[in-house]
């Protein structure tokens, strides 16, 4: 990797607009209690009252994971194109500007190189801003190419997501990512590297039937939706109400799926800790 | 001439089929038994209305024909997908019958059930024997709800790499046919922890030490069909389909409602054809089907895929495994479609 910086949408856009609605005071959904905005912000966007993890940007998330001042982004001159001229109500091509111009981000991914409580690993965090974090080629590129560094520079590789599943504006090509991320994270296991995945609120479709549930530690924070059907797929599939807590992390833990439920307060220390044990 | 269960846009053959089958039986009746086999002449004059009754089926043969072969030439994608899901396509059960020798099913994943949506066994294909692994939708209706129609749960995911694993070990190569709408959604499903079956089968099938083939026989629904399509060679049935979400779903999400219009219409966008797939590089070949459908003629279709198969087993086996994987490898690493804006040095 070349220590030029990618120049990237926040250079060309940097104006961003923030997951969370504006305002000074905001309803919690988790509680229903009126939170002053400074307040969440300051407890890493989780409910001081109840807890409630807020969704965050990739780049908040990097914020919150790395070193202050280590993280190095990679591959951020992966741009997406539009190679089937998909065309819904909307052209996949205008609907990726707009995604362009309202997150500032070319596409649903930050990676990169940084430390985590001096810890070196390459991480990647999905961005659930940009068409709900689904993974088209470039994330699936970028993913790949993250796994590849790092099983070459012989780091660990954290990857923290939230996504619908496989982007259907890249139809095939989409789906092909899930084999190919795999595919990367069989050769970096092969090497005996770490991987950790974090799976937050939401992680469904291809993204969890792929790289997020082949971490070799898997981590989750409190009360993120996590499955591979969507709830309502699987509602009009058995009609049934679904049980509460339902594909809700807890459930995971309980089913066997997930290491640990850890805190958005407590993932940076937990990570280091994980990655402290391999023996290097 | 069997009835078939009709598409719309086949209607047109199918009435010409209906009066085939009528001129047919008459002829039958004029002449007092089965009409000869062929167009030779006969030694024994037939009543003229014989003659006129089997110019008129011959006439009939050739409309059906040509009329059979302008609807197939002229077949949208979304035709195409109701091609796939023909209740007489040939399923993998089906294939298996015609194709293997020996066949010795092996059942379950040793986990938790025997997945019926997913059949696995010992086979005897041509000169080769292989592991066969393929969704099951099912045919008969008890059939066809024990099988999910084809939508396999974690534990089927779980047999096949099972099974993959004992072809390695066993040096097998291994042979998948891939005919699923998708992986079940379910209560089961996700608490047995579909997404995590399907993951770890494509990180496994990445790195089988044994060849791989895949065929996608009929439908090739999203992560549920990659979950066993991970191969060395993947071949799509001339009229089969494969991508990342099924028209409907798709439909439903980005056009907000799933109806005869917005299915096509996703059907299109989605590129989800045999061509179009060979286009965009993720499938290896489109294995051509008889004319009208693998329906319409089975034994042509399974001739056809055995063929193809046996083809690239042919060439796998002759290149040293390690190549092999790596090859793999390389084919899915270079699938994507992105470009790359030129880093600018600050
Ligand atoms: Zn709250």
């Amino acid at each position: 990797m070349t220590q030029t910086q990618a120049r990237t949408w926040t250079d060309i856009r940097p104006a961003r607009k923030a997951v969370i609605p504006e305002g000074l005071w905001l309803r919690c959904p988790g509680c229903q209690k009126m939170i002053y905005r400074r307040h969440l912000e300051a407890n890493l966007n989780v409910c001081p009252e109840c807890q409630h993890h807020y969704r965050i940007s990739a780049s908040e998330r990097v914020k919150q994971l790395a070193d202050p001042g280590s993280f190095v982004e990679m591959f951020a001159g992966l741009m997406p194109t539009d190679p089937l001229k998909f065309r819904d109500l909307k052209s996949y091509k205008d609907r990726l500007l707009a995604e362009q111009l309202k997150t500032g981000r070319s596409d649903a991914v930050q990676a990169g190189r940084c430390f985590i409580k001096g810890r070196e690993a390459v991480v990647c965090c999905l961005d659930l801003t940009f068409m709900m974090g689904s993974m088209g080629s470039v994330v699936g590129e970028a993913i790949t190419r993250s796994v590849e560094h790092a099983t070459a520079q012989r780091l660990p590789v954290v990857v923290v997501s939230c996504s619908g599943g496989a982007r259907m504006q890249e139809s095939g090509l989409s789906l092909m990512q899930m084999a190919k991320t795999s595919a990367a994270l069989g050769r970096h296991d092969d090497a005996g590297l770490l991987f950790v995945s974090v799976l937050t609120d939401p992680t469904t479709g291809g993204v969890t039937a792929s790289f997020a549930m082949l971490g070799d530690v898997i981590l989750a924070e409190p009360g993120a939706l996590i499955g591979f059907a969507g709830p309502r797929v699987i509602q009009q599939t058995i009609r049934q109400e679904l049980p509460a807590g339902f594909q809700r992390s807890e459930f995971l833990l309980k089913s066997g799926f997930v290491d640990k439920v850890v805190p958005r307060g407590q993932l940076r220390s937990e990570i280091a800790r994980i990655i402290d044990y391999t023996a290097v | 001439m069997s009835t078939f269960y009709q598409l719309d846009f086949e209607k047109p053959v199918i009435e010409l089929e209906r009066r085939l089958t009528e001129a047919q039986a008459q002829l039958k009746a004029v002449i007092g038994g089965e009409p000869p086999a062929g167009a030779a002449p006969t030694d024994r004059p037939l009543p003229p209305e014989a003659d006129r009754l089997s110019v008129e089926i011959k006439d009939l043969s050739t409309q059906r024909e040509q009329t059979l072969a302008r609807v197939y030439a002229d077949l949208s994608p979304w035709h195409t997908v109701r091609v796939a899901r023909h209740p007489q396509r040939p399923q993998t059960r089906d294939y298996i019958a015609m194709i293997c020798r020996d066949f010795c099913e092996l059942h379950g994943d040793r986990r938790h059930a025997d997945d019926p949506a997913i059949v696995a066994g010992l086979a005897r294909f041509g000169h080769t024997k292989v592991m066969l692994i393929g969704h099951q939708k099912g045919r008969e209706t008890s059939e066809k709800l024990a099988c999910h129609f084809g939508c396999a749960h974690p534990e089927g995911y779980r047999k096949a790499l099972l099974k993959m694993k004992l072809a390695e070990k066993m040096g097998l190569p291994v042979v998948t046919l891939v005919d699923t709408p998708g992986a079940y959604p379910g209560l089961g499903a996700e608490q047995r922890g579909q997404a995590e079956a399907i993951a770890v089968n494509m990180l496994e099938m990445s790195r089988l030490k044994t060849p791989i083939v895949s065929v996608v026989i009929g439908e090739g629904g999203s992560g549920g069909a990659l979950g066993i399509a991970v191969a060395d060679r993947v071949g799509m049935m001339q009229y089969a389909w494969y991508t990342v979400i099924s028209p409907e779903g798709c439909a439903a999400i980005l056009w907000k409602e799933a109806n005869e219009q917005t299915n096509a219409a996703a059907a299109k966008s989605l590129r989800l054809t045999a061509a179009d797939n060979l286009e965009l590089g993720i499938v290896d070949a489109a294995i051509p089907e008889p004319l009208g459908g693998a329906h319409r003629d089975p034994r042509k279709a399974a001739d056809n895929l055995a063929a193809w198969v046996q083809a690239q087993i042919a060439e796998l086996k002759s290149i040293p495994i390690d190549r092999v994987v790596q090859a793999r490898y390389d084919r899915f690493r270079r699938l994507g479609s992105y470009i790359e804006a030129d880093t600018v040095a600050r």
